[in-house]
This record gives structure tokens, sequence and C-alpha cells, in this order.
């Protein structure tokens, strides 16, 4: 147990170092590739939460595809320097209050409910078990599933035709 | 199985032929784009067919509770399906005469239509979030398909991105919703609503935020601010097209979820909703007033028409009267459906290249010169004031006595003195094609002009029939009231 929160003590350290790297980081290509380190710390935290599915759905997905794209965005358009932002006085202080609630939030949940957390493992489950997700999206979500798929076929066709060459007619 | 996949056939008749069409169009050669056109219209009439053929009074749920079939589903099936081909009329001869004739016109229009039938179906939050998504994503392609224009890119990046982040909204409410219930399905919700285990404050702010998101769809004051740069910029046969689709899909999930879900969440929404429907028809019809632009005339009208049928939903709550405010809301739905595209086949016929002969003055003289078109163009326009004896104003006489019976008299003297305020924009126009000399420009489109004809005949004729038209109306709703 107490290697368990050692390795969460760490990664949790990491996870809030790597966030702030990506927030305070002058170039844009250095900012994602924080957050690809973030994505992946939080997929191991995943793992420790006994949900292998998820933890390997957040690396492929999310630091590898979503980042990959953001990347290639940045550099296609040479956004790497960051520009002269053009700041609104009351951006600061609204971002600091809403974090404010919700650290308050936070802490005034962990000192009243603390007892009533169940243990770790027991509150995850069988959640994220490749096996249940399968059999759940095939039969109870079976028709939601088949729209999704119509859904990104009209998103394809739909870039191909904004972005295909204006010559081809 | 079999029996689920009879359930939702529609909808799969319309998303199989819209990806057939995708691949069959490859092979049709360029200057025989009128084929792939009629393949579309033919996708549709099978889609109709097959939807009368398995019609049913009583509701069948299918797939484990995702969707529903019944006359709530049918009645607007009707609807998107009839809307479809008035939208393929309207556009085959506009895209050529505006050089923008590209076949993913056609199969896009499949694909949101499938998307509009799968909302009307919807038994559950999730299959509302994705068929949102499957009908708005071909309209934010379709917005922009006057790809070197200007305006045409602008309206398509302006829907999109208001689109999404309205979409955002809704998956927030389900979010909550299902966080307060434990279920995305409406029927689940409903007892986990009346059994009173639920939180209703989570249940009231989730609600709330799905009714922004909707509120965005449907052009609802003050979630409308896209509307009358989206309308005026994308192609005129889109506008038209999404003008009653969009709605009519908005007003579907409205409709279902609002009513079936939580009547007894109604001491909380009620006063929402009426704001939301006071707002909608005032600021609408007020900014009309101002307009000299015929596209961003008829977006404003838009607007204040969703603000009508919004005065169904404050009826909820009342079960005797929620299903004669649904039958209403439909009937006034297919009202403005004969009525917008009729509307839009005059404009269409009088534009032309560049955007010119959208202003209003430049409607002056058709009396004169097309003595039937501006016949026409008058009755659309009395039916959008809702004059008798055309079909809006049976809409409207429905809506308001729905209203009326339950007890919302402000609401119902908010709803006929905007009425008349809308009388001034509406009749200006018929004033203009009358009163004025002038040269109007005219395209030789046939399929147009019958169009807009048929239109003009069906507007006055259904007057004549409404009562059979209503009672089809009342039998699909039965159920969202039960």
């Amino acid at each position: 147990m107490s290697v368990d929160y050692v390795l969460f003590g760490g990664l949790a350290l990491v996870t809030i170092l790597s966030a702030l790297g990506m927030l305070f980081s002058r170039n844009a290509v250095y900012s994602a590739l924080y957050l690809i380190f973030n994505f992946s710390t939080i997929a191991v935290l995943y793992l420790m939460l006994s949900a292998p599915f998820i933890a390997l759905a957040q690396i492929t997905v999310y630091a590898g595809a979503i980042m990959v794209l953001f990347l290639f965005v940045i550099m296609l358009l040479g956004a790497e320097q960051r520009g002269q932002a053009v700041r609104t006085w009351w951006m600061q202080p609204l971002a600091l209050g809403l974090a404010g609630i919700l650290i308050f939030e936070a802490i005034y949940l962990i000192f009243t409910h603390r007892t009533s957390f169940p243990p770790l493992r027991q509150a995850v489950g069988d959640l994220g078990n490749p096996l249940q997700i399968g059999e759940q999206l095939f039969s109870n979500y079976l028709l939601a599933f088949e729209a999704v798929a119509l859904l990104l076929l009209v998103a394809v066709i739909g870039a191909i035709f904004l972005s295909r060459g204006r010559k081809l007619r | 199985m079999w029996a689920d996949r009879l359930a939702v056939l529609p909808v799969i008749v319309i998303g199989a032929w819209a990806v057939l069409l995708t691949v069959a169009d490859l092979y049709i050669p360029e200057h025989r784009r009128r084929i792939t056109a009629i393949l579309a219209a033919l996708g549709l009439i099978v889609g109709l067919v097959v939807n009368l053929f398995i019609q049913r009074h009583n509701p069948q749920t299918a797939y484990f509770g995702l969707a529903i079939a019944d006359g709530f589903s049918s009645f607007l099936n009707v609807l998107f399906l009839l809307s479809g081909l008035l939208g393929i009329a309207v556009a085959h001869g506009y895209l050529q005469r505006q050089n923008i004739a590209r076949s993913e016109y056609y199969s896009l229009l499949l694909f949101s239509i499938s998307g509009m039938m799968l909302m009307g179906m919807a038994a559950d939050l999730i299959i509302v979030f994705i068929a949102l998504e499957l009908l708005s994503i071909p309209l934010y392609v379709m917005a922009g398909f006057h790809r070197d224009r200007l305006d045409s890119e602008e309206a398509a990046l302006k829907y999109f991105l208001l689109g999404a982040f309205a979409g955002g909204f809704v998956v927030y409410g389900i979010a909550l919703i299902y966080g307060a219930t434990g279920s995305t399905r409406i029927a689940a919700i409903l007892s986990a609503v009346q059994s009173g285990s639920a939180s209703p404050i989570l249940l009231t702010v989730g609600a709330a935020l799905i009714l922004v998101g909707l509120g965005f769809k449907v052009a609802a004051v003050p979630f409308h601010m896209w509307t009358p740069d989206v309308y005026q910029g994308a192609p005129s046969s889109v506008t038209a097209f999404m003008a009653v689709g969009a709605k009519a899909a908005g007003f579907a999930a409205l409709l279902r979820v609002f009513l079936l879900a939580f009547p007894t969440l109604s001491d909380k929404l009620v006063p929402l909703l009426w704001a939301l429907a006071a707002l909608t028809m005032i600021v609408g019809n007020i900014v009309a007033i101002v307009q000299s632009n015929i596209k961003r005339l008829l977006a404003y009208s838009s607007i204040a028409h969703a603000g009508y049928i919004l005065m169904a939903t404050v009826t909820l709550g009342q079960s005797r009267l929620m299903a004669d405010a649904a039958a209403a809301a439909l009937f006034y739905l297919l009202a403005y459906l004969l009525t917008n595209f009729g509307a839009w086949a005059v404009v269409i016929a009088l534009e032309r290249e560049e955007g010119k002969g959208l202003s209003i003055q430049d409607y002056a003289g058709l009396g004169k010169k097309y003595p039937a078109l501006a016949a026409a163009m008058s009755v659309f326009m009395l039916s959008l004031i809702g004059v008798p004896p055309t079909v809006g104003f049976l809409g409207k006489f429905y809506l308001f006595r729905a209203v009326l019976e339950g007890g919302f008299v402000g609401l119902a003297v908010i709803g006929v003195l905007t009425s008349l305020v809308s009388a001034y924009y509406y009749l200006r126009v018929v004033v203009v094609m009358y009163m004025q000399e002038g040269e109007p420009v005219v395209n030789r489109d046939a399929l147009l002009h019958w169009t807009a004809a048929l239109s003009a005949i069906a507007v006055l004729a259904l007057s004549l029939f409404a009562t059979p038209l209503f009672q089809w109306a009342t039998q699909a709703t039965l159920y969202a009231a039960q």
C-alpha cells in the first residue's frame, strides 16, 4: 500500500509540474510537448486505478492522435512563438476567482466527506474493462454506435469537400 | 432484432441512401449532375413511402430503448422528408446559376435529414446529442458551399463555432441529468424524477443547459445572434432548408425531452420558457422592421416564428393540454415549412449572381411583370403574418388556443401584438411589389416556379382541410403527453 502512495505522490508531482510547464512555456511547441507528457502521466494514474483500457485510450487518443494534430497545426501555421497577446483587464481576476472556487470545493469535499469515500479499487470496480465496454457498445448502445459511424463519415466528407483544391471540378 | 430495424427503417433507408449516393456520384459524369439530384429525390420518396407504410399508432421502442417509433416521429419524418424534397427543388437550378453545382450537396442534404429523423425518434439523450451533430455538421458544410464568397465562408465558420458551443451546453446538461438520475434514457429519467430520488437542482440546471443548447439550434432569443449573418451569408437554397429542417429537429427534441421527461419540474421551467418565448417573439419581430435585405428579413422572421412555436412548451406540466399544445406546434411547423419554402423559392427566383437582387427594392414592379409570382409571394407573406384563409392563420389559431387554455393570457397577448407588428414588414414587401414601378429580373427556372406555385396552392388549400391535418397531428402526440 505504501508503495502505491509513494508512486502516486511522485506521479502527481510530475503531472502538476508538466501542466505548469505547459502554461508557462513561451514556445507553443514546448507547450504541446508538455501537454503530451501530462496526458501520459495521467494515463499511468488510470493504470494505477486498474483501468487499463482507459489508460491506453488516453495515450492513443489524447497523447497520440489529438496532440499530433495540435503539433501539425502549430508548425503549419508557424505559430511557435507567442506574439503580443491581447489581454483584457477582467480575464486574470476572473480566472483567479474561478480557480479559487474550484480549490475551495475540493478542500471542502475532502474535509467534510473524507470518511464516506469508498476505497479506490472498490469504487472503480470493473469500470473500463474492455470486454464490458465492448458488450455495452454492441448491445445497449448499438444504435448510438452506428449513428456515430455515420457522423464520422459525414465529417470526413465535409472536411474533404471544404479543403479540396478549387480547380478540381 | 428485425423488429428494431423495422422501427427505425426510415432513418436506415435515408442514411444508407446517402452513403450509396456518395459512392454512386463518383461514376456519374460531370455534365449529368441532374442524375444525382434525381437519385437523391428518389431516396427521399422511398423514405416517405417506407415511413407511411410502417406508420403505427402504438409506440414501439427499439434498440434497448434508445429509439422510439410512434406517431410523433412518423409525423416529423414526413416533415423532414418533405423539406428535403423542396430543398432539392429550390437548389438544383440555383446551384448551377451560382456556379457552385457540386454533387456533394445532395448527399450532405440526405445525411442531414437522416440526423433530423433520428432526432425525432430519440428516446435517449445520447441519441439526441448524436442526432444533433449528425444534422448540424452537413449544414455547416452546406453553409460554406459558396467557397469563393467571403460571406459564405463567414456564415459557415460562425455557424460551426456557435453550433459547437451550443453542442457543449447540451452535453453538459445531459451529464448533469445523468448525474441526477443515473440514466440517459428518457423513460428512466421520468421514473427517477417522479420517484423524487433525483436532486431537483441538478435536474433543473441540466434541463436549462439543454434548453440553451437547443435554443441555439432553433434560433431563440437571446441565442439568436448567429441567425441573421448565417442566413444571409449561406447560399439561399441552404438557408431555406436549414430554416425549416434544423428548427423542426430542434423543436422535436425540445418537445420530446421536456414534455416527456420533466413535467414535474414545471414550476421552475415554465417561467423560463415563458420568458424565452416572449423575448423571441418581441425581438424577432421588432428588429425585422428595419431590415432592407430580404434574406435578413426572413432570418428575423424565422426567429420570431421560433418564438411562436416555443409558446407550446409553456403548457408543460398540464398533462391534459400538453398533447394539444404539441399537436399545435407540429401543425405550426408544417405550416411554416410550406410557407417558408414558398417564400424562399420566390427569393431564389429573383436572386442574381454576386448576391444582387436581394434587396426589397428589387421586388418593385413584380406585380405588373410577373403577376403569378407576385401573387404567390403575397400569399406567403399573408401566411407568415397569420391572416386567413392561409395555413399560417390556423397554425397561430391552434397555438394561441392551447396557450389560452393553459391560462397564459399575457403570453397570448404578446403573441397577437407581435403578429400585428409583423404585418408591417411583411406587407411592405407586398406594397413594394404592387405599388412601386420597377424592372425586376426573374430567373427562368421551371422547377423553382412550380415550387412557388404548388406551395402557394398548398398554403391556401390546407387551410380548408386543416381539421383532419390537425387531428393527425393530435394522434401523433398522444404518446408524447402520456
